[in-house]
């Protein structure tokens, strides 16, 4: 269907918000899986690696774990342009606030910079973030900015087209001040079932592991039933 | 070297030949003239005063407010030139704003000194305008609290957020003094933006001046506060509001002849008596400081009375 | 009116017939949204001797995927007026910021006279008004809580098109529908204001966010309650519907 001049967006049947309708034609989609987590020592996020241009894969390995300051990550979903140009965009006015203010931003300021951006552009933007950070003064903060630009604050958030299919599985599973391991078996766990049941979720499963350590990249291959290799860096 | 004649004193834009912008002392020479204001940094609030001269009897008692108020946890007093004062809280008040714009929380009170200096030093620049015949004193409290983003929706973990480290504290009492050239001090950053360094304490925290006075008696003022031995960070809000008082008293002492209302305002922590917001000190207190303040002088008349009687 | 947020503004389907699209034009005026994402349901208000009660649930839909479970949508401002928020919860958080820049704005000189209920529905219903003639509008529907300048309970709702409305008992979307003939039944329109006891209010309420629950399917059993009265406001935001009857099937 080619969408009229100015239509953003389609309500599918069962009232949710259809991804793909929304995009330019040809846009490539992180139909995705991703999700963050408060663990007992900071944050955990998630995600798989399945980058679609309707339903051809146009990257297996992608990783939609973001940067944007030393112990301020996000995860992408929706376009991968417009995602990538938000990202850059926050990851800029952090480095300009750390410089600017002597004093690492926190992840409050990287969520308000998200939430303007994607709040003030909702017209042009397919966009759904999770921004997850630590510092030793407020813990591991997840927030999460789905599609019309609100922002929440969370215990855990899961977001993309694969997180429609582990809402029962993470609301039975979740815990509060889990331990690493078990907030990253939670993760992995979770993204496998996203994966398994998603179409447009697929490939590895990458995790950031904030703490007061920094920032700890995990990989897990299917291969092996996302068991390892583990730690990356 | 005198500056008169010289030619050297009628543009902001042009040097001395030894390197002075007279039009800048100048300036500071209004702020002399200004009644004086102190501000007081506590280990649990930070104080303003300001002497505010009765230039005439018409002048309604309690109007005319010289203390202003910039965001919700900012106060700022100046001494010098009113309406320069006015202009500056005006910019400080934008600048407040704005930054809620972007980063959806209250300014850091450093965050704004840095501004305000910026902007009372591009005064100093250019032909086309005169520097700020003030000199300000910016008083304000960050939130030792955890911040949620403006209009945030949710709470996250019940159990708290993980991972915090004990005793990582931020926030606290910042109080700086803006002068005409645009100079401000900040003592060493809280953290630097690769590696951040908490303070555990925040009531030590670095942020500008212990105290800080300007204005006509600004001497008599810093002799008093000095006196006080701020850096151990000991004094109280409390005490913080009777001192102020006294202090002012005591800098009035050299004009005498000028009457003069005291106005007074006050931060506290966010569980003190304010919240973390800035405001008037209430009217039972500011009277009472300024009866304990009358007595202080008058003990201390009578005591120099005594030593010449001996 | 039609309680799904996703259809205020709108031609209705059922008279018009649906939109045909092939009349838009391909360049022209820049549109914006024309639907809003995450969404809340129902406010409800009631005046009572004394006072105001407002109340919302706190959930916050993505279509009808219930979303988030922990949004708060009774927003409070100053010291005597709440703003209870229907539909976009992006645009409620916007305008939850516009609301603390006047109130810092308010506070900045120390007279002590905040706007009151009234002056804050006013000034909302405005800027309601300037965004839907901007073709850009919040996507909400409101109640304003509070007091009058004369010092009477205040209660009014405003919409995405600045549409205003004021009685005694008010709600929005579903409510409109199902709470407010329970409304109307408990409290008639002959029935004076003093009748009307604080306790009588919340119970009503409470009924409604219960009838709500049994047939919204954008509601939850989680909610909160705001009660203003002269002594300040009570506002209790993790209430659970107690008492729900489903024992007879």
């Amino acid at each position: 269907m080619v969408a009229p001049h100015g239509v953003t967006g389609m309500l599918g049947e069962d009232g949710i918000h259809v991804d793909m309708q929304h995009l330019k034609s040809g846009e490539v989609n992180l139909g995705t899986s991703i999700m963050a987590i408060n663990f007992k020592d900071g944050v955990i996020l998630g995600a798989d690696s399945r980058t679609t241009t309707g339903a051809y894969i146009a990257n297996r390995v992608t990783d939609k774990l973001t940067q944007v300051h030393d112990t301020i990550w996000c995860c992408r979903s929706g376009s991968a342009a417009d995602t990538q140009a938000v990202a850059d965009i926050v990851s800029y006015h952090l480095n300009m606030y750390g410089v600017t203010n002597n004093e690492a931003p926190s992840t409050q300021v990287a969520a308000s910079l998200f939430q303007e951006l994607c709040y003030e552009n909702k017209d042009a933007l397919s966009a759904g973030i999770i921004i997850a950070g630590y510092d030793p003064r407020h813990g591991g903060q997840v927030y999460s900015i789905p599609l019309g630009g609100s922002l929440h604050k969370q215990s855990f958030a899961i977001g993309g087209s694969g997180s429609t299919y582990i809402y029962g599985y993470t609301d039975a599973h979740w815990r509060e001040q889990m331990t690493e391991q078990e907030g990253i078996d939670f993760v992995r766990s979770a993204l496998q079932e996203a994966i398994k049941w998603d179409g447009s979720s697929g490939g590895v499963i990458r995790l950031v592991v904030l703490t007061k350590k920094g920032a700890v990249r995990h990989l897990y291959l299917p291969d092996n039933g996302y068991t390892g290799p583990g730690v990356t860096n | 070297m005198t500056s008169i004649g010289t030619g050297y004193d009628l543009s902001n834009s042009v040097f001395s030949p030894d390197g002075r912008n007279f039009q800048v002392e100048y300036a500071v020479k209004a702020v002399e003239n200004g009644g004086t204001a102190v501000g007081i940094r506590c280990k649990d609030g930070v104080v303003l005063a300001v002497e505010k001269i009765i230039t005439s009897k018409l002048l309604k008692p309690g109007a005319n407010k010289r203390i202003a108020t910039v965001d919700r946890h900012v106060g700022i007093v100046s001494a010098g030139l009113v309406p320069d004062g006015r202009h500056f809280v005006s910019r400080a008040r934008d600048e407040a704003s704005s930054w809620r714009g972007v980063y959806k929380g209250p300014i850091p009170t450093s965050a704004l000194a840095n501004r305000l200096g910026g902007y009372v030093q591009a005064y100093t620049l250019y032909s086309s305008v005169r520097p700020f015949g003030t000199t300000a004193i910016v008083a304000g409290w960050d939130s030792e609290a955890e911040l949620a983003v403006d209009g945030q929706v949710g709470t996250g973990p019940s159990s708290g957020s993980g991972g915090k480290v004990e005793g990582a504290k931020g926030g606290g009492p910042g109080l700086y003094m803006i002068e005409p050239s645009g100079l401000y001090w900040v003592s060493s950053t809280s953290a630097s933006a690769s590696s951040p360094i908490y303070h555990p304490n925040p009531t030590i925290l670095p942020g500008g001046y212990y105290g800080a006075a300007t204005g006509k008696g600004r001497q008599a003022a810093k002799a008093e506060l000095e006196k006080l031995d701020l850096s151990s960070g000991n004094l109280s809000l409390a005490d913080g509001v009777k001192e102020a008082a006294r202090i002012i008293y005591v800098a009035h002492e050299d004009s005498k002849d000028k009457e003069f209302e005291l106005e007074m305002s006050w931060i506290s922590s966010v569980d003190g008596p304010t919240k973390g917001r800035h405001e008037e000190v209430p009217k039972e207190l500011r009277e009472e400081a300024e009866k304990a303040a009358k007595r202080a002088l008058e003990g201390e008349d009578e005591e120099e009375e005594e030593k010449m009687e001996e | 009116m039609n309680h799904f947020p996703e259809a205020w503004g709108r031609p209705r389907d059922d008279v018009y017939g649906a939109y045909d699209h092939s009349y838009l034009q391909t360049t022209g005026p820049k549109a914006h949204t024309s639907s809003p994402a995450v969404t809340g349901t129902s406010v409800l208000g009631v005046k009572f001797n004394g006072g105001v009660v407002l109340a919302t649930d706190n959930l916050a839909s993505y279509g009808s995927l219930a979303r988030f479970t922990d949004v708060k949508r009774l927003r409070v401002f100053g010291s005597n007026a709440i703003v209870g928020f229907g539909g976009d919860v992006s645009d409620m958080q916007y305008i939850d910021r516009l609301l603390e820049s006047i109130d810092i704005r308010e506070n900045y000189s120390h007279h002590g006279n905040m706007l009151n209920a009234k002056n804050l529905h006013t000034y909302l219903s405005k800027v309601f008004y300037k965004r839907r003639s901007e073709f850009n509008p919040l996507w909400n529907h409101i109640l304003v809580a509070g007091y009058d300048g004369e010092g009477e309970p205040f209660l009014s709702s405003a919409d995405l098109l600045g549409t205003t409305f004021s009685a005694p008992h008010l709600a929005t979307g579903f409510g409109a529908h199902l709470a407010v003939p329970i409304l109307r039944r408990l409290f008639p329109e002959e029935m004076p204001l003093e009748e009307v006891s604080k306790e009588a209010a919340i119970e009503a309420l409470k009924q409604c966010l219960k009838v709500l629950y049994y047939r919204d399917a954008r509601s939850m059993d989680k909610y909160s309650i705001a009660v203003i009265t002269k002594e300040g406001i009570d506002i209790k935001e993790n209430e659970v519907i107690e008492g729900t009857e489903l024992g007879f099937c």
